[in-house]
């Protein structure tokens, strides 16, 4: 009951808002009892129990919730972004309620996504987290009437995705009895033809390069919350089923196209770290970083294909460190892409531009502003001490995972190896956008800033506590994946 | 509980209190807790020395076979090298108390120095590879701040990116390295990576884990972010970038060597290193003949005898590399600090030629200087002859060409350093701030004296602490081969020195063709400025270019296009309105459904 209630608050939540009820207050108070039930669900997944209403006979679909070490890591993350996301940005007057709603919605779509254990309403609920996306990029958005443009352009694509999807899962679901989680098994026919479906609609919605290009528009024109919500929560949606389905339903097909996606993930890495150098715009560069570093959770998922074994009950240790190393760098890479985003709006409403060779030595102004943009900039770098090189180690040691100086390096250590350049392209586009944003000479513009008032640096300051905690810590989060 | 451990935990909590608590509003409580941190730190690691305390550890992560601890080694290596961290570190935030007083953010900046002792302390007593990875990367970011103090500076805040950056490149290789010793020797703790042979791959991973070595001690290609990081306070360039960091590269190398075993060290990786440390303190000493900045002379001086430091381990002796390292700390630490005396005196001149007749208007600094400067140019006697001693017989026995490399980049040696004595501290007063200079106040001298003491001193004191004894080979007199070498190249470089530089106004080389290729460096900062415009620029550029046309404009805009047009053609012939439309289609679609009815 406890699952069922994470996403029935925030439905409820949204329906208050929608009835007229004091929007914030009842966004920040739904996501704050979410924050501490999904946390404690997460710690005791016995506690959370499990939900089982069979809705069609055949095949079987049942409405059944669920949360094991995977699901629990995710739930965390979903929780966590979400009261910081409602705490971030500046809803204009008078578009409460759609603001808020959104919100809640796209919160309880996460939730619902993590935690069901039932193939149809996994996919149901991330398609039901979509629309509220859409429509706030697409309504309340940045950037003038491009907006609706990019609104459109991420609706379609990213249907494009989800049909391609669809089509992958109902080729493998017909050859199922039962689609809940744990009675995937790899099904007999077609399992080339469902992995590569898989990976093309799972890829798409994860950005996989060449399916990347709707991601940096649609974050930069994103209202802070809605980045901070898709970049860092929804994304994981596709890594996070192509780890549970893919790798389930379809190992040997998987296995087949490994090679199309260690190449495919290294575009992601250097081709996206290119193109992120040459940004102008510091929202830009975000959505376009987040797009390279799904490289490197592609690249754990590779190293889990190529390790091969059980994905619904693990046993072999390589298949263990790859699938642990995925979800952890799913989460750092949630958690500091949600603060940048948080940040960098923050930028824009107190100098009026994002556009990096207009701003400079911030730091002397907003020293708090500069310190925590310096914490997620060196989070998304990898520093150690932070989330994201605790994932980014951990991916690089999955794939060398079993590699034995006696045998060639196979295509997975080729990859992680060239992948691995992708930490001096980050440093390269993060120091450069800090140098320009923070230090140097004070633009007028910045001379005259504000620092975070306390409100706004709140979300911040949890994101980054986050950061911290994991990346001190690695184990706090793998414990839950034992 | 450990009191190795503690090492760790003292600087950690002044540069976290420092940051959150106290702040600009409290500098001053700062700067004396960072201090007095430093203090104890050495206290316990003076204390470990004649200790047989073990190590202990603690697990980071753990799942599957990946388990990383945080765990301390305690060995000759770490001790020593604790000393001379926490020991160099005590003497630099003294001399800070003085150097930095009147900063704006002295706060930040003793935040920051506490930030590198737990960093540093961490790269020494790492039991394990990605535990020492982990720090390596941290002494980055702490370099990485305090050369960026004055960020406002554009020159301060590109040459802290220019750091960070350029050890980045060095780690990439760092990393892979540390993967296949993982694979090779089935673990990342030094303790159990032993080899009884040689496998395959062995000699790429050993070059590969030179390569995070050749970010953080600055060997050639990568060496070019050390000079400009002279960016950084004085203070930190002596404690930083001349006496610990830099030199963490040599100390990773000795401890993977001594870990691996000799024996096992492909030869042809061996040489490699060799050559690239041999050829960095040649080129780096060419370069330091005609640099005018005093900060500069030194960061030169230090690449090249970091250079001398990595050929030693390249000739796969560390021993002697760690012994250089040891002493070279102390007297390039004290270079630095009177090159900071100097600076703070002629109100932040750094330019040699505008000095002049220092030696007398600041006694201390002056006689220091003079003690660091024979120390560094070998005169027997001195700590640095006799480490350098231990260097020049490695080469002498292995490989014949390199010795004599090395004893070149003495003679200059010699010569770029008595240049900048000549003409810093002898002669006339070459401008205004030089002839009112006057002796730095009490707390910035006291350390230049325990410093130019241990400078002279600390090969004896080595000798006298047994548990030191493993990096302090040899230290005595023999006439023999190498010996009167190094005491000919010290004899050359002097008199070239006194021909060319005594009394001087100006550079009386500064339009000699050859020379002015030294004073611009080869030109490499310029190539690497080129290759970097066409990478970062061009290509990202053209990258860029075909992603928003073609796979943006194709691929996306071809999917919008596809909808649009197939929502048109739907609106304009299905619900076009017109009743024989939707006869044709309703006629149409019963045929289609009585086919499939039919025949499937």
């Amino acid at each position: 009951m406890l699952l069922l209630a994470l996403i029935l608050i925030p439905i409820l939540a949204a329906l208050a808002v929608f009835a007229k009820l004091p929007a914030r207050t009842i966004t920040l108070g739904a996501a704050g009892i979410n924050l501490i039930l999904g946390l404690y669900a997460a710690l005791c997944p016995t506690c959370a129990g499990t939900m089982d209403v069979l809705v069609l006979e055949n095949p079987a679909i049942s409405f059944s919730l669920g949360l094991d070490g995977m699901s629990a890591v995710m739930l965390s993350l979903t929780v966590i972004v979400t009261l910081a996301a409602a705490l971030s940005g500046s809803c204009p007057d008078g578009r409460e309620r759609l603001w808020y709603a959104s919100i809640n919605l796209i919160a309880a779509g996460a939730i619902g996504a993590f935690v069901s254990t039932n193939l149809f309403f996994f996919y149901a609920f991330h398609e039901l987290a979509l629309i509220p996306t859409f429509l706030m990029i697409g309504i309340l958005g940045r950037g003038g009437h491009e907006r609706v443009n990019i609104a459109w352009k991420t609706t379609i694509y990213l249907a494009f995705g989800s049909i391609i999807l669809l089509g992958g899962l109902i080729l493998a679901g017909i050859q199922l009895e039962d689609l809940s989680f744990s009675s995937l098994q790899p099904v007999a026919e077609h399992q080339n033809a469902i992995a590569l479906l898989l990976i093309i609609g799972f890829g798409t919605l994860v950005s996989l390069f060449p399916f990347h290009s709707w991601a940096a528009p649609a974050y930069a024109s994103a209202p802070a919350p809605v980045a901070m919500l898709h970049a860092g929560v929804l994304k994981k949606f596709g890594l996070y089923g192509l780890l549970r389905i893919g790798l389930a339903v379809a190992p040997d097909g998987m296995k087949h196209w490994l090679n199309l996606l260690l190449v495919l993930l290294l575009f992601n890495i250097l081709w996206m770290g290119l193109v992120t150098i040459n940004q102008k715009r510091l929202d830009n560069m975000l959505g376009a970083s987040s797009v390279m570093h799904m490289g490197y959770i592609f690249l754990a998922i590779g190293a889990a294909i190529a390790a091969g074994g059980n994905i619904v009950d693990p046993t072999t240790q390589s298949l263990t460190l790859a699938a642990s190393a995925a979800v952890l760098l799913m989460f750092a890479h949630g958690i500091s892409i949600a603060l940048s985003f948080s940040l960098a709006d923050r930028i824009e409403a107190k100098t009026g531009t994002l556009e990096m060779n207009k701003l400079g030595g911030l730091a002397k102004a907003a020293p708090k502003l500069a310190f925590l943009f310096g914490l997620v900039a060196m989070a998304s770098i990898g520093l150690p001490g932070l989330a994201n090189f605790a994932g980014e180690i951990m991916v690089f040691f999955s794939g060398f995972e079993g590699w034995s100086p006696e045998q060639a390096l196979g295509p997975v250590q080729i990859t992680t190896i060239i992948a691995i350049w992708g930490v001096v392209i980050s440093a390269v586009y993060m120091l450069r956008a800090f140098r320009n944003t923070f230090h140097g000479p004070a633009a007028d513009r910045c001379a005259s800033a504000s620092d975070l008032t306390f409100a706004e640096k709140a979300p911040a300051i949890l994101l980054s506590l986050v950061l911290l905690a994991v990346g001190l810590c690695p184990n706090l989060l793998l414990n839950l994946l034992k | 509980m450990n009191s190795a451990l503690l090492l760790l935990i003292i600087p950690l909590l002044s540069a976290i209190l420092i940051h959150f608590l106290l702040q600009q509003k409290m500098a001053s409580i700062a700067a004396i807790l960072g201090t007095i941190g430093t203090l104890v730190t050495l206290g316990i690691s003076l204390s470990l020395l004649s200790s047989d305390a073990v190590g202990c550890s603690f697990n980071w992560a753990q799942i599957g076979d990946f388990n990383v601890n945080i765990g301390i080694q305690l060995d000759q290596l770490s001790k020593g090298m604790m000393v001379v961290v926490t020991g160099i570190g005590l003497l630099v935030h003294v001399f800070s108390l003085g150097y930095m007083k009147d900063d704006e953010s002295k706060a930040r900046y003793f935040g920051n120095l506490s930030l590198f002792m737990f960093s540093m302390t961490g790269i020494v007593l790492a039991d394990n590879f990605v535990m020492m990875f982990i720090f390596w990367e941290l002494v980055g970011l702490s370099s990485y701040l305090l050369i960026g103090h004055w960020y406002q500076k554009d020159s301060a805040a590109d040459a802290a990116k220019k750091a960070f950056l350029s050890n980045r490149v060095g780690d990439f290789g760092f990393l892979i390295g540390i993967l296949m010793i993982w694979g090779i020797t089935g673990s990342i703790v030094f303790d159990q990576m032993a080899l009884s042979a040689a496998t395959p791959f062995l000699g790429a991973a050993v070059l590969l884990v030179f390569c995070g070595a050749i970010g953080k001690s600055a060997q050639l290609p990568l060496h070019v972010w050390l000079p400009d990081a002279m960016e950084g306070p004085t203070p930190v360039s002596a404690l930083i970038h001349a006496a610990t960091m830099v030199a963490a590269g040599v100390y990773m190398m000795a401890r993977f060597f001594f870990s691996i075993g000799f024996d096992v060290i492909p030869d042809c990786s061996a040489v490699t290193i060799a050559w690239i440390g041999g050829i960095t303190s040649l080129a780096a000493a060419l370069m330091a003949t005609q640099q005018d900045d005093i900060k500069k002379i030194l960061a030169y001086s230090t690449l090249s005898q970091l250079g001398y430091m990595v050929m030693a381990v390249g000739l796969v002796d560390p021993n002697a590399g760690m012994f250089h390292l040891y002493t070279h700390a102390w007297f390039k630490a004290l270079l630095f600090l009177g090159s900071g005396a100097v600076i703070y005196a002629c109100h932040h001149e750094q330019n040699i030629w505008k000095m002049g007749g220092l030696f007398k208007k600041m006694p201390i600094t002056g006689i220091t200087f003079v003690i660091g400067t024979l120390c560094l140019t070998a005169v027997p006697f001195t700590s640095g002859f006799f480490s350098k001693e231990g260097i020049l017989h490695a080469a002498h026995e292995s490989n014949p060409a390199l010795f004599y490399i090395a004893v070149a980049v003495a003679a200059l040696t010699t010569f770029y350093m008595f240049r900048l004595l000549f003409i810093a501290f002898f002669g006339k007063a070459k401008d205004e701030h030089a002839a009112h200079a006057k002796e730095v106040p009490l707390v910035m001298a006291v350390p230049l004296l325990i410093l130019g003491l241990m400078s002279l001193a600390s090969p004896w004191i080595g000798k006298a602490i047994p548990a030191l004894n493993d990096f302090h080979p040899h230290i005595g007199l023999e006439m023999n081969s190498v010996t009167i070498a190094s005491i000919a190249a010290f004899v050359v470089g002097l008199a070239a020195a006194v021909v060319f530089y005594k009394g001087k106004e100006s550079d009386p080389l500064a339009n000699n063709k050859v020379m002015q290729l030294f004073r611009n460096k080869f030109y490499v900062d310029e190539a690497y400025a080129i290759l970097i415009k066409i990478f970062q620029d061009l290509v990202a550029a053209i990258v860029h270019f075909i992603d928003e046309f073609f796979i943006n404009g194709l691929l996306v805009g071809g999917l919008t296009r596809i909808a649009q047009g197939t929502g048109n053609l739907f609106r304009n012939h299905c619900q076009s309105g017109r009743l024989q439309g939707y006869a044709t289609l309703l006629g149409l679609g019963a045929i289609v459904i009585i086919y499939i009815v039919t025949f499937l």
